[in-house]
Order: C-alpha cells, then structure tokens, then sequence
C-alpha cells in the first residue's frame, strides 16, 4: 500500500484511502452510499441530521460517518440493526412535520427524504393527530423560494451562503422544533451564485422559480454538456423534458466548477429553444434565397470555393465547437485565410471560496479554442477586410455586419430579418450547442465536451458536420 | 451554607463560609480573609506543578460531568505554540440548581482567583467569565469585583473578561459557549476537536465550572492532601460539593457537604424533610438533566459521583430537586420535557423533533387524552433520543422520561385509564 494510505473495512469490503479522509467518502470508494442530509462534499461538515450514524467496530456508541475520520484498521458497518433503527428513527423524526405534499413538490423524484425513507424508512408514522408545524412560503431571492414546511434544517443552504459564496445572508432562525431558515431582514438572496441553495437543498424546501411546477423529476433527460454562459467552461447538466431544455444544473467537476454554477449560467438555456429557427438550407436563386435540400446547398457552396481564389474571412461565434472552427478553417485552407470572432463583455462575478471560480467577464464558451486555431480578436480588421475577400464565411454570427463584394456563405442557427447575412448566397441551418455533441475549450486550456441534448430542428445539422462535408468533398487537407 | 440558613453542624464549610458576608465581596474583605494568597503562591509555582497539586487532590468538574479537572487542565498543549484561553461556565440554568450563583454573589473573588490560577496552569493570557444572562445581581457584583482586583493589579499579566450570556439554557454546554463567546449562534460543536486541541476561536482552550475553579484557591492552600481526605465513602470523589436543594422540603437552599455524604441526611437533616404532615416520593439529585431516583433510591444515595450511579442516577451539577407525595410526577415530567423542547437549539433531528413531540404526548396523557401505546411511544422515542446527537440536551430530556415510567408508571396510568382528573396544561 502507498504511503499515508489508511486501510479500513465497510460492510465487509476492503479500501484503502489517504489519511483524513471521512468515512462517509470512503464508504463511497466500498460501494456504499450512507443515507445522509446535512453532509455535502463541498460545504464544511455540520455534523446536525444524524442521519448517516454507522457501527465502528470498538466505538462505544454510534459514529456519524460524516465527521467521523478512517483510522487504520477500521471496521464500519452500516447495515447493522443499531445502525438502520438509529436512521430510521432520524426518517421518523424528520417526517413528523414533514407536509408530505410530495404531489406538488418540484423536487418529487429527485428527493432524498423520499429516497432514503423509500430504502429504509418506515410505513407508518405514529406521530399520529398532532398537527404539523406551517409557515408561509417566502420569497428569498430573484430565483429563490423557501417553503419551510419542508424544510429539515440541514444547513446546506446556511453554510453554502456563510463559507462559498460569503455573503452570510442565510441563518437558522428560533430554536427547537419552532426553527426556520431566515434571512437577514434587510438582505436578499441575490448573490450571483445564490441559485446553488436550491441544488444544495436535499429536500424541496429551496426553490427555483425559473422551474417551479414546470416539470416532474421523472420526465427529464439529463445530458452531461458545458455552460455556454462564459468563458468558466462550468460541467453542466441540461435537463430537457419533451425535447425542449427547461432546467440547467451544475455537475460536479472538481477542477472547474466543483458543485455550483453561477445564476447567470443557470438563466442561460432559453435561447437553446428558439422556435425562429432557421430549417432548411437557403440558396440564392433568381436573386431571392429559396429553400432546398442539403445536397443542392452543400454543390453550391463547393461550386463557390472551386470558382474562387485569393483571399477568405471568417467570421466565427466563439460559442460554437472547436471541432467547427477547425472545419471552417480547413474549408478555406485553399485561400489566404483570416478569421476573427468578438465575444460579448459583462461584469465578472467570482465564487470567493472556490478558487479560479467566476462568471468571466468574456461570456463565450470557446474563445480560447478558437484562439488557438489561429482567430484574432480583431473583428474591426476582419469586417474590413471581408469587403475585398473572394469568400466571406459566417459562422453563426447573426448580427455580423458584414459587407462583401465576394461570395457570402452564412453557416447558422437563427437570422434576424434586417440581418446582413441576408445577402448570402448560401445559409446553411446548423445545431445549436444542446443539439450537437462538441468540444469547447475554457479560458485555461482545458478541453471539455459536451454532448447532445436534443435533436436539431429541421434540417438543421451540426456545422462541424457541414462543414466536414463541404471539406470532405474539396478533398482538402488536414491544415496545421 | 445556603444563605440566609445558619451553617449546619455536619456541614464541610469551605466555598461557602463567607456567604451572606458582604464584606468578603471587597477586594480589601476578602484579601484579610486571606484571598489571593493562593494566587500569590501559584504565580511562584511551575504550571505544571500547579496542575499537578491539582491532579493530586482528585477534585473533579463541578458542571455536571465529574471530569478530573488536573486531567483536564493537562491536556493543554505542553509547548505553547499559540494562545490559549480560559473559559469560565457561569452559565448556571440547569433546573434545580443555584450554586454558582451564591459563590459569585458572595465569593466574586474566590472565583477570579481560582480562574487566575487555572489560567496560569494551563499557560493562557485571557480568561473569559461567561455569566448568565439572567443572573443580574451576580453580574453587578462580579463587576466590581473584577474592577477592584484589575485596579490592584492582581492578576498580574493574566487579562479577565466577563461576557453576559443572552439567556439560552445551551450556551451552557461548553462548546455552545465557545460559540457565543465567539459571536455566533449558540449550537454545541461536534467533537473532536476537543477545546484543548481547539477550542474558543480554534485555540486551545480549557473550560471550568464555577465552583470548581473556587475550590482551587483552597486546595493550593491547604494542599492536595487535605482535599483528598474529604470524602467519605468512594476515594474517587473528594472535596467538598454545594448541593442546592428545592421543591418539598422545609429549607431549601445551598448545603456544602463532603462527598459521600448520605442524601438522606441532606433531605431530612439539614433541610428538614418534607413539609409537615408529607412523604417523601422522589428526587432528582444532579439537576434536571439526570434520571429520578424513587424514595428508597433516595434514601440509600451517598453522595458523590459514584454513589449516585450506584442508584440510578447521576451527582450532576448538585441540584436537588425533591418531591413529596402530592406531586403529580406526570406533570413535573411533562414540565420537565417542555423545558429541552423550548431550549433545544435545532440543530440535531433527533432532539430538534423528539424534545417537542415527548412534550406534545406528555401533554396529551395530562389532558386525559393519551393513548396506551403512548408510553411504549415515549420509551422509544427515548431511546431514539440517547447518545446519538452531537450534545446531551436530547438525552436529559429522555433521562427523565425514562426513569419516570419505570418508576411512577402507576401515576401514568391512571390518567390513561381516566381515573386521574385531567390536567389543564397551559
């Protein structure tokens, strides 16, 4: 064994993991998930819903696998009769006050009261007539609801406020049975990323009005993709239900985003369902663009190239994939080539305790991968350059203000009415980022993919795709 | 000696003696009584030596848990790499007891010495005095106290500060305090790390009772010895111990005794027993927290640590709370869950929702409208509720319960069956 490796034993299996480390996360490495509330990952321990008390063989009474550190040799059982009363006990409790409104819970099927006190809870209450605690439901935040009926006081949300995002607005609020979440009086919960309570709250205490009765937990498909908001590169998850995206969650990701996402990444989905989308190729016939099929589109857009030389511009979004961007600039390979993107600014907006953690101020998603195939940021100087070129390609870039004498080739999702990319010769629908699977690369290098979400409308196809069949067709090579 | 009571012939006086002496509150009273002698001959002494004295005389913690205070004060850090600090637990609220209150009313300076002296054992430049929020008399004068000692410089390079307690019955338990001292809101802290390893403001600390650290003055004084040699049955259990006694007996009031005194004599003796025409029922002899002894426990308990666990029960904190034949035991019960539901602090499941649903039962049994499972219900909850939070709030509000069935289950009973009236409960 390596050194400073500490060897225990939960329900029977053998693991071996560094010192310090606590057993509830070793009991993950031996297969084993201990039911528990107030423990999270990325939140200090609090040690308070009892709920995950386990046997160590030679401790005097039950441990809480949460605070309670492996020692060499150490014998943990977690299916033991002491154990599961001790737990269900906590489920019994945590129910008394509970108002069981599962049916009109946003967070039914995604629960963790409703999962453990499936796996281990009891049948019957026996708190019997007495009546339950109510409050009213408050209004936290922009995004954030607190109904306190459901709420079992894990902290979660208090400490994630306190220790993350340090904005202490959060407290516990009374004592004993009569306790609350409260808010500081004067203060909102409207922290930039305050949104990541309501993924914390294990229960559906903390709401997001964003999503509040829009779906049932069940109806989702969850894919694994990467927040276009900025240039963070934060591992999301899109929640699509009917092949429309309706929630965006972070997905842990210790190197980026760890557990949270900020709120603007959160809001950042709705434009992935546009219903003006562009869904057939367009090709000008007779001076006005007209519908029809790829094939027709795809030979024009090889009889452009094959008919030009001398110089090409792209014009790109720095929110499509990498693998795009290297099309697009191997389709102009045979050209003197330019390209350039412009990426919109905002306020940068940090995590204070996650380290190299914020809303960038750059909001795209893949600025540094096309940086490093050889886009500039100089948009001013591509535009002007575009007005002599012999081809002007487009990509994804509606409100280009583009004017050209040569060839316009328009690769896009949308297209205002007014928009320059009008005058194309071509317009070539592609995916957006939840309709394809693709790579962004985040503002430190690191390359991060993503995957799709739902289909494409139309005859909409990913532009690395296109773009691969028109370089495909060329025949043209792999450029450096 | 509980003031205004005249000292009993079988009393061990020693941190009683100048109760109801005002004159022993001025520094100048006090110093002619000899105070701050021992602070004196501390100063001079090695920590460790002090420690050690201290250790030799056996004395134990006072609050409640009976922890050797010389071990204790050893497990400070031996190289002192950081500060370390002095907590003092004058956050007297467990039911039934009124002990620390009476040494600070009368004896403020036997407490700042004894806090001095521990300070210097355990090396810490600050020492905090966390008093009760309610106790306003005790404050006034341990104010003064403290000015006139400061003004004197006798504590020398050792800073003491008196912090007010805002009236949460948890800020008693030592972690809680730290917390509050701290600012923060008063939730008893997981363990470990224990206050030595981290304690008030993540430093080491060591926290003590009141009358603990008032009885250290006199053990350096008189020495180890003399201190050991006070007990009368367990050697374990030495000094002497304030018992106040309350409820149904004809003078109640603070008695300092020798450990291993019978409780017997206490009740009957020095407080006179019941009221005329009375028997005795039951006793809590450690403050509310600990289980109740029936009469014939109670008349065969010594006093001191061990021989309160012999019956059943524990010397807790010393508060005696004793009850004839005309208490309704359900409803002192009752009185007594009510209590851990109010002061719970929220944050442990098990006694944030078993404290208050114990209560709600006990009420509905009072009401005449329990159920006959209602006790196998209280039992278990109980159960449910011991030795598995992060403090003992949960357990002393199931020791009562616990020891009350299985001793008075007759009186439960009988208003489960209707042949007790109902009871009003407010």
């Amino acid at each position: 064994m390596a050194d400073g490796m500490i060897n225990l034993t939960i329900d029977g299996a053998p693991v071996s993991v560094p010192a310090g480390t606590l057993v509830i996360e070793a009991a993950k490495q031996a297969g084993v998930l201990v039911p528990h509330y107030c423990y999270h990952p990325g939140l200090p321990v609090a040690g308070v819903c009892r709920m995950c008390l386990v046997e160590v063989e030679k401790a005097p009474k039950l441990q809480i696998a949460c605070a309670t550190t492996v020692t060499e040799g150490m014998v943990v059982k977690t299916q033991t009769a002491p154990a599961k009363a001790a737990r269900q006990s906590v489920l019994e409790f945590l129910l008394i006050n509970h108002p069981l409104d599962c049916p009109i819970c946003d967070q039914a099927g995604e629960c963790e009261l409703q999962d453990f006190v499936f796996q281990e809870g009891q049948a019957r209450t026996r708190y019997a007539e007495f009546a339950k605690r109510f409050n009213p439901v408050e209004d936290f935040g922009p995004d954030v609801l607190y109904v306190p009926n459901r709420c079992i006081l894990c902290t979660r949300c208090v400490r994630y406020m306190e220790d993350i995002a340090k904005e202490p607005v959060l407290n516990v609020s009374e004592r004993g049975d009569r306790a609350y979440i409260g808010i500081h009086p004067e203060a909102r919960l409207d922290h930039p990323w305050a949104g990541n309570v309501v993924d914390l709250c294990p229960v559906g205490s903390l709401l997001s009005k964003d999503f509040l009765h829009k779906a049932r937990a069940w109806e989702l498909d969850k894919t694994a993709s990467i927040c276009t908001g900025c240039s963070q590169g934060c591992s999301i998850t899109l929640d699509t239900r009917d092949e429309v995206v309706v929630r965006v969650r972070p997905r842990p990701n210790l190197d980026v985003n760890r557990y949270f996402i900020c709120d603007h990444g959160r809001m950042h989905y709705k434009w992935m369902n546009r219903g003006d989308r562009i869904e057939a190729p367009l090709v000008r016939r007779d001076g006005e663009l007209t519908a029809t099929d790829w094939n027709e589109a795809l030979d024009r857009v090889v009889g452009i190239l094959r008919g030009a030389s001398g110089k090409a511009v792209a014009l790109v979004s720095p929110g499509v994939s990498t693998e795009a961007l290297a099309a697009a600039k191997r389709l102009l390979s045979g050209f003197t080539w330019s390209g350039a993107f412009q990426v919109v600014m905002g306020e940068e907006a940090p995590l204070p305790g996650v380290p190299n953690l914020a809303l960038r101020a750059e909001r795209a998603p893949n600025a540094k991968g096309a940086e490093q195939l050889g886009y500039t940021r100089d948009y001013a100087a591509a535009i002007a350059a575009a007005k002599s070129a012999a081809v002007v390609l487009v990509l994804d870039d509606p409100d280009c203000a583009v004017a050209t004498n040569g060839a316009l080739i328009y690769l896009g999702t949308v297209l205002g009415e007014d928009a320059a990319c009008r005058r194309a010769e071509v317009i070539l629908p592609i995916a957006n980022v939840a309709e394809e699977e693709g790579t962004f690369t985040n503002r430190d290098g690191r390359e991060q993919r993503y995957y799709q979400a739902k289909p494409a409308p139309g005859m909409a196809q990913p532009a690395a795709w296109v773009l691969g069949q028109l370089v495909t067709t060329l025949g043209l090579a792999a450029v450096s | 000696m509980g003031f205004p009571h005249k000292p009993h012939p079988r009393e061990t006086v020693v941190l009683s003696q100048f109760f109801g002496d005002a004159d022993a509150r001025t520094l100048k009273g006090w110093t002619k009584r000899g105070g701050y002698e021992a602070l004196a001959q501390a100063l001079k002494m090695d920590p460790v030596a002090v420690t050690d004295v201290v250790k030799e005389s056996g004395l134990r913690g006072r609050g409640g848990a009976g922890f050797p205070t010389g071990l204790k004060w050893s497990f400070m850090p031996k190289e002192k790499k950081k500060a370390h600090y002095l907590c003092v637990n004058a956050d007297e609220s467990e039911p039934g007891t009124f002990k620390d209150r009476e040494i600070m009313r009368w004896t403020p300076h036997a407490l700042l010495e004894g806090s001095a002296i521990a300070a210097h054992a355990i090396r810490a430049e600050v020492v905090y005095i966390y008093i009760r929020g309610e106790f306003t008399e005790p404050w006034t004068i341990m104010e003064r106290a403290l000015a006139e000692a400061n003004a004197a410089g006798v504590f020398g390079s050792i800073k003491i500060y008196l912090h007010r307690g805002a009236g949460a019955y948890i800020c008693g338990e030592e972690t809680a305090l730290m917390n509050s001292i701290e600012g923060k809101r008063g939730n008893p802290r997981i363990k470990p790390p224990f206050p030595a390893a981290a304690g008030l403001f993540g430093l080491p600390t060591t926290i003590n009772n009141v009358e603990t650290l008032a009885a250290v003055p006199h053990i350096l004084k008189r020495g180890a010895a003399w201190y050991k040699g006070l007990t009368l049955s367990n050697p374990k259990s030495t000094g002497t111990k304030l018992f106040s006694v309350c409820g149904h007996v004809q003078r109640p009031g603070n008695y300092e005794v020798t450990m291993g005194f019978p409780l017997k004599d206490l009740l009957y003796d020095m407080c006179g027993g019941p009221p005329a025409g009375r028997t005795l029922k039951a006793c809590i002899p450690g403050g509310s927290s600990v289980p109740i002894l029936t009469r014939e426990e109670t008349e065969a308990c010594l006093l001191d640590y061990e021989g309160v666990v012999e019956k059943g029960s524990m010397l807790g904190s010393g508060g005696v709370i004793v009850f004839d034949d005309s208490a309704d035991m359900v409803y002192q019960i009752m009185r007594l869950a009510r209590f851990y539901a109010h002061e719970s602090c929220a944050q442990c499941t098990q006694c944030r929702e078993g404290t208050a649903w114990t209560t709600k039962i006990m009420e509905r049994i009072l009401a005449g409208q329990g159920k006959t499972k209602d006790l196998d219900l209280l039992l278990d909850l109980s159960e449910n509720m011991t030795g598995k939070t992060i403090c003992v709030l949960s357990d002393s509000c199931a020791a009562p319960i616990v020891s009350g069935i299985k001793k008075f289950r007759g009186e439960f009973e009988a208003y489960l069956g209707g042949k007790r009236q109902p009871v009003m409960v407010g």
